[in-house]
């Protein structure tokens, strides 16, 4: 996403060489522009076209123009709003207590002199597993056949924690284990884009505050958080628009049962499953505006400028 | 400078054999031997040419053809519902590489209405059905006319510890009820191991409990949607969401029920301190010894428990058809191949080498077969009465409304079959989402 800083206000008054570059800029750029328009805006446009239709892949003659009955369907199912909850709960969860990890793990290896680049290293190890593959080391952990966190809440609890209590069997914790692994593998990214907020504060700010005997809290919430309010939106929109399209973890450790269907999985159950797909069309068409949406809140909402840091 | 141009005319080398490596793959193809790919499921044997499953007799097969074609194997998901996907994606897309496809039987119908099955040459149609259990030929029909080739056929027995048997008082031989091996599994503190995660493994048991309570799930099967009429709002509904219910409260179905499928089910079973009961195919018989069970002497077999004292037990049929696509290059030498994979000779050596029971019925009196497997007879048996799950294109959805809908296991109630029938037939007519 780029914004456009300075438009010309005069547009007939253009020299020789402003149009020049203009034609040399298209000549550059053109061909990427094409490239994008292709590979975005044709898959765009054709799932909006195809999200108007009642059509199965394994029954293409009884393709049915519908118009919105696709989306009347999917706002009118509980099923959907169940997993606009699900999606909702996850994104609010992990992002907040990334947020608060993240800022964590940043200020200290900001911080730290010493071990500096094993410490950050060692940070990234999560965030540069494989998705899946880490999905599948917390549905192993968890489960009562192969599974060691059972044995260790025994022990922690002397006896009290059952052995064999079923983390995928029920709602609550199975949400419970797919927010713990979705945060455990991204709060990296979180405390990256935080440790660049932070490494852009004027460092003589905090020692001034600290020189008129501010205490770690205060220069905390007077200095340095105000200082990188733009990073930290940055990540947060960044992590929030990642977490609402959640898919992965939720897809390997109970496939949607338990109530425990998101945006993705729902989306990806209709076109992939039942190849129903103009139902699964409409599904993404749905997704993408509420990403779109979420988007536009941080940005207009909170005066995000995504282009700060470039200057 | 010099350098930079250097890096970025490798970068734009290296770019164009990416696209271009796949493409030469493809198009590859040795000799003149034709290549028939054969997309298999996944067995005993893998995907080694000696371990006695499908990869196997591609081999020997293709040996017997004397040059006419050479059979490679591309194995499949291990989880039904992801082959279907795995093979319905491919065919949508008009695979050519799908010459022969190891494909379930439920999947049959929706791969053969949507044109996806290459049709079966009239002059073999007797050869495919020669000598083939009844349910492993209505499994591989649709629209009254053979769409697939019968090549193997699965059924479900119930395992069950002698002592435990013994200690309730069963008589096993004579044949059991869910109520009875439930009350006997409480009574003796052991479990029974089900399947019941919300995959298809669930649909195999919940169609075997209404259909051995004298009900069907779909009671006209045909291509027509609007001529759909589902039997699960019935007493053979309420039956089987009786025995359901009822394991599943009283924990009889193991800490994790909600979640068990076949190797879950028979790990519950291989605890020896809480094993009592397990329904199950017959590769459990190879994988005790391979899992070190040292209670094996004490394992007995005996027929699918059957839902009531009046009825017939209806074990639940499953196995493999080999289908040819449509899109196959080969198809004649595809069905060719096909007699030779069905032949009475793969059949039994796949038998003896996986576990996984024949469709012709010749095998089950090979000696070797009788020694390997005690239980053969029963299998057979088995197989006569087994019941295949409900025949329409829209299995698929059919599965999972009913899989979502019963799930989980303790939450079954006497309005689930009601419930589950309005979902799916909400779905099939596209006013829900699944």
């Amino acid at each position: 996403m780029t914004t456009i800083t300075e438009r010309p206000s005069r547009r007939k008054a253009l020299t020789d060489r402003a149009r020049q570059e203009r034609a040399l800029g298209w000549k550059l750029a053109g061909p990427a522009f094409i490239v994008m328009l292709a590979v975005t805006a044709y898959p765009i446009l054709q799932a909006l076209w195809l999200s108007l239709f009642r059509l199965r892949l394994t029954d293409p003659d009884s393709r049915e123009f519908v118009f919105f009955g696709n989306y009347q369907v999917i706002f009118t199912d509980s099923l959907f709003y169940s997993a606009l909850l699900n999606t909702l709960i996850i994104t609010v969860v992990t992002v907040a207590v990334e947020l608060v990890l993240g800022f964590a793990i940043a200020m200290l290896m900001h911080r730290i002199v010493l071990p500096r680049r094993t410490l950050r290293t060692i940070v990234l190890i999560p965030y540069s597993i494989i998705t899946v593959v880490s999905a599948f080391a917390w549905l192993y952990a968890f489960r009562t056949d192969t599974g060691f966190v059972n044995e260790w809440l025994n022990t922690l609890t002397f006896g009290a924690w059952n052995t064999t209590f079923d983390w995928f069997g029920s709602w609550a914790p199975s949400m419970t284990v797919i927010i713990i692994s979705e945060i455990w593998k991204t709060t990296p990214f979180m405390s990256l884009l935080l440790l660049a907020g932070l490494a852009q504060i004027d460092g003589a700010m905090e020692e001034a505050a600290k020189v008129d005997g501010a205490t770690f809290w205060q220069r905390l919430f007077r200095v340095i958080l105000p200082n990188m309010k733009a990073a930290i939106m940055v990540a947060l929109l960044f992590r929030a628009l990642d977490a609402f399209r959640i898919f992965d973890n939720v897809f390997v450790m109970t496939r949607g049962a338990n109530n425990t269907e998101t945006l993705s999985t729902l989306a990806y159950k209709q076109t992939i499953d039942r190849v129903e797909i103009g139902m699964g069309s409409a599904l993404s068409v749905v997704l993408f505006l509420l990403v779109c949406v979420i988007a536009w809140i941080f940005v207009r909402g909170f005066n995000v400028d995504l282009a700060k840091g470039r200057n | 400078m010099a350098m930079k141009h250097k890096f970025r005319r490798g970068i734009a080398a290296l770019a164009a054999i990416a696209l271009a490596a796949p493409l030469a793959a493809c198009s590859s193809s040795d000799g003149g031997t034709p290549e028939l790919m054969w997309y298999i499921n996944p067995d005993g044997g893998g995907s080694d040419p000696h371990g006695g499953g499908q990869a196997e007799i591609a081999r020997l097969c293709t040996e017997q053809s004397g040059g006419r074609y050479r059979i490679s194997v591309e194995l499949t998901p291990n989880s039904s519902t992801d082959q279907r996907q795995q093979l319905l994606r491919r065919f949508a897309g008009g695979d050519s590489s799908l010459d022969l496809v190891s494909m379930d039987p439920p999947f049959v119908p929706e791969f053969a209405q949507a044109g996806y099955l290459a049709p079966v040459p009239e002059d073999m149609i007797d050869e495919f059905t020669e000598d083939r259990v009844e349910s492993s030929i209505t499994a591989a029909t649709w629209d009254e006319e053979l769409v697939a080739v019968p090549f193997w056929a699965n059924t479900q027995l119930l395992w069950y510890r002698k002592s435990v048997a013994e200690a309730a008082g069963l008589d096993m031989d004579a044949g059991v009820t869910w109520e009875q091996i439930t009350a006997a599994a409480k009574e003796q503190g052991v479990t029974i191991g089900v399947q019941a995660n919300r995959y298809e493994g669930y649909t195999v048991w919940i169609n075997a409990l209404i259909a051995g309570a004298g009900g069907e799930i779909l009671t006209n099967p045909g291509p027509d949607l609007d001529d759909v009429e589902l039997g699960l709002d019935s007493d053979a509904g309420q039956a089987a969401a009786n025995i359901i219910r009822e394991i599943a409260q009283s924990g009889v179905g193991g800490p994790s029920m909600g979640v068990s499928d076949e190797t879950v089910a028979l790990n519950l079973f291989q605890d020896p301190a809480t094993s009592g009961f397990l329904v199950n195919w017959p590769y459990v018989w190879a994988a005790f010894p391979a899992n070190n069970v040292d209670f094996i002497d004490d394992i007995g077999w005996t027929m699918f428990p059957a839902t009531d004292d009046e009825g017939d037990p209806a074990p639940p049929f499953g196995g493999i058809s080999l289908a040819v696509g449509a899109f196959s290059e080969h198809p004649d030498l595809a069905y060719e191949a096909a007699q030779c994979i069905t032949s009475e000779e793969m059949q039994t050596l796949y038998m003896l080498g996986t576990g996984n029971p024949a469709s012709r019925a010749a095998v089950y009196a090979n000696p070797e077969v009788v020694e390997q497997f005690p239980m053969a007879e029963m299998i057979r048996d088995s197989l006569e009465q087994a019941v295949p799950r409900p025949q329409t294109q829209f299995y698929g959805d059919l599965s999972a409304a009913l899989q979502r809908e019963w799930s989980p296991p303790s939450g079954v109630n006497e309005n689930t079959p009601k419930e589950s029938a309005e979902l799916i037939m909400a779905v099939l007519r596209g006013e829900r989402l699944l």
